[in-house]
């Protein structure tokens, strides 16, 4: 699992961290008798409020779970939930290509939507409101071809279904090139 | 087979069947109530033993067993891990078991605990089913106000926390091992073992890892009592003294080209073909099957020949496949290609594996490139000779790997090929008559990568 790690020129300066973040996070010391036991809840709780963990925020959390950034930067790394280059789409949209929904016509769902968002997987349109990337079964293959957005879970997906998606999600920028 | 009441499934779909209120009305706690009250915890292993309960997770592994194996003793914590990661391809029946009916699989969880002496309890779920996160968290905040979680439950001297605690897209984490290295904070690399999680598990103390679906089987055996459960299903072969059975209902979910794709209850013991035809409603178009998954792809194969299998524990392994899996039946009609299904498993497999093992990592890393050639039509037909010797070493036997993963990347691969060899040779005929590919060839192809 590849992924670009931000450089430091980029870096915000100022906390990334809100108070109510931390506040978050602290409310999960409890539940464990390690404080690196906290690394997935806290990233969670960034990545809900900002859409993707910044490597400042990285440095944060592994101050207040009293570890080496790279410690969290390691496991950040290893999951495919977590962005670091910027932040995700206001929706965030997985489309099964597993064997289930593949069978019943997912990874053309997914080619459909790339084509007429203008994206291919794994990237955000220019406008910022949609990212799309594949997904390994969602679990819930009696539904299939299936997606997974933000919260919800659209079913037994086909074209008419994906543009009536694309129109909710506001996606403006639809070119047919296959570019952004 | 006569008509089956269901019972792990008697409340899904019932009108708020998710909260305390309507699981109580419905009986519910009962179980837990009868063990607080006249079990010891000793006597509660027992019964889960004298049940032959076996984990629905996959591998089938006795439950009331597996509790024997934690140190005598011990000053504690115990913990139990409850296993919601359910990321095998084609698998959904602990989802329906938690959006439907957490309180069935907190029962379970409770009783466990209180058998296993286990004082924390984690649920690991996966990230991707954000209405099971809602359902447990509210379904185990009803329990605190309820003294069913928390200090002295139901009165007694028993003391239990549940927690849920979220994955982040990797299959990986559904390994007992890299569910715990996950659970504290780190990669999801499963561990070398022994020692084996009873021992040495989650933050190094003794640790039970449990399906979602065993627990439900936990309430049932706590309520309706081990005759009930030994009654259903298949006893164990009187000739074979290792076989200890496959008793009790046991859930199947069934996708792909279907009538009626959906979560069933059935005994142990279904054959595919019924559990197509009688729950199913038959191949969807009127077509054939060609061929099913018999639980989650990294089980293998049935070909159309073997959909009269056995759906227990035993049953998919005596016809060349890994075993029962989850009971995850996809079905494969006749015009698919299998080049197209073993492409897409072999995808899976190398976008999952989290590469710690030499053999996994590229074992699946190679399969997929084959296939990837196969399907751009320049395949060869001595690659189907390579795929099966890549398909007969990269897994744990005989023991070249740390966990399971690689065992399953090559079950798809050995079953496809062996049983639809001659559809391979066809389609690497006609797409690629020369048998021939150059070098600049090989290389110009592209490798999906993650993300
Ligand atoms: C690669 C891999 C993935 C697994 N995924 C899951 C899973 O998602 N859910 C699960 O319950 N067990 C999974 N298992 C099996 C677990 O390691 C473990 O055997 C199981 O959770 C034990 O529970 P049980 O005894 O109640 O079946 C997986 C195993 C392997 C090798
Ligand atoms: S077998 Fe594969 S998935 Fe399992 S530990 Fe080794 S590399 Fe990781
Ligand atoms: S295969 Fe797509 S949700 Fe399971």
């Amino acid at each position: 699992m590849a992924h670009s790690i931000p450089t430091a020129d980029r870096l915000p300066e100022e906390r990334v961290l809100t108070d109510e973040m931390r506040a978050e996070i602290r409310a999960f010391f409890p539940r464990y008798p390690t404080r690196q036991a906290v690394t997935l809840p806290a990233l969670h709780v960034v990545n809900e409020h900002l859409r993707w963990v910044p490597l400042k925020a990285v440095e944060e959390i592994a101050e207040m779970l009293e570890l080496a950034p790279a410690d969290v930067q390691d496991t950040l790394s290893f999951y495919g939930l977590f962005k670091q280059d910027k932040p995700a789409g206001l929706t965030r949209a997985w489309v099964c290509r597993s064997i289930s929904c593949a069978l019943r016509g997912g990874e053309e769902v997914l080619e459909h939507l790339c084509h007429k968002a203008g994206i291919r997987p794994g990237e955000t349109t220019a406008d910022g409101s949609l990212t799309l990337e594949f997904g390994e079964c969602l679990g819930a293959c009696e539904f299939a071809p299936c997606m997974l957005a933000n919260k919800t879970l659209h079913k037994d997906l086909t074209p008419e279904k994906a543009d009536a998606f694309l129109k909710e999600c506001g996606v403006r920028n639809t070119t047919t090139n296959g570019k952004p | 087979m006569s008509k089956f009441e269901p019972v792990l499934l008697a409340n899904v779909g019932k009108p708020n069947s998710h909260t305390l209120q309507a699981y109580q009305a419905a009986g519910g706690y009962a179980g837990l109530r009868k063990v607080l009250k006249d079990m010891t915890p000793a006597a509660t292993i027992e019964m889960v033993k004298q049940s032959n309960l076996r984990g629905r997770g996959g591998a089938g592994f006795p439950t009331g067993l597996k509790w024997t194996f934690l140190p005598k003793d011990h000053p504690g914590p115990i913990y139990m891990c409850i296993n919601a990661d359910e990321s095998e391809p084609s698998t959904f029946n602990n989802r329906i078991l938690m959006e439907d009916d957490p309180h069935q699989v907190i029962e379970g969880t409770i009783i466990s605990c209180y058998a296993t002496r286990a004082s924390t309890a984690y649920i690991y779920l996966r990230f991707e089913y954000p209405l099971c996160y809602e359902r447990l968290q509210k379904a185990i905040d009803e329990c605190y106000a309820a003294n069913l979680l928390g200090p002295k439950i139901l009165g007694s001297e028993f003391a239990l926390d549940i927690y849920l605690h979220r994955g982040a897209a990797a299959y990986i984490c559904g390994e007992e091992t890299g569910l715990i290295e996950s659970l504290e904070g780190k990669r999801a690399w499963p561990r070398i073992k022994p020692p084996f999680p009873a021992v040495e598990g989650l933050f190094r103390k003794p640790t039970v890892v449990n399906n979602v679906e065993t627990m439900a089987c936990v309430t049932q055996i706590a309520t309706r009592g081990v005759e009930w459960f030994k009654s259903i299903g298949v006893p164990s072969d009187p000739k074979n003294p290792r076989d200890p059975g496959s008793y009790g209902p046991k859930l199947y979910c069934i996708s792909g080209h279907i009538n009626k794709p959906g979560c069933y209850e059935a005994p142990l013991g279904i054959t595919c073909r019924q559990l197509i035809d009688e729950y199913g409603g038959g191949v969807w178009k009127g077509r054939k099957a060609k061929a099913a998954v018999p639980g989650g792809i990294s089980m293998g194969l049935l070909s159309a020949a073997e959909l009269d299998t056995p759906l227990d524990f035993a049953g998919p392994g005596k016809v060349g496949c890994l075993g029962l899996g989850t009971a995850a039946v996809t079905v494969i009609d006749e015009t698919v290609s299998m080049v197209d299904f073993l492409h897409n498993t072999c995808r899976f497999f190398q976008h999952e594996s989290c590469g710690q093992c030499t053999p996994c990592r590229e074992g699946t890393n190679w399969a997929l490139r084959m296939m990837e050639r196969i399907k751009a039509g320049r395949g060869r037909l001595r690659d189907l000779d390579l795929l099966l010797e890549i398909g007969d070493s990269i897994g744990i036997i005989p023991g070249s790997t740390i966990c399971g993963l690689a065992d399953g990347a090559a079950w798809p691969m050995k079953n496809a090929i062996r049983k639809f060899r001659g559809e391979f040779e066809e389609y690497i005929r006609r797409t690629n008559p020369s048998g021939y590919m150059t070098t600049e060839a090989v290389e110009a192809l592209p490798l999906e990568t993650a993300h």
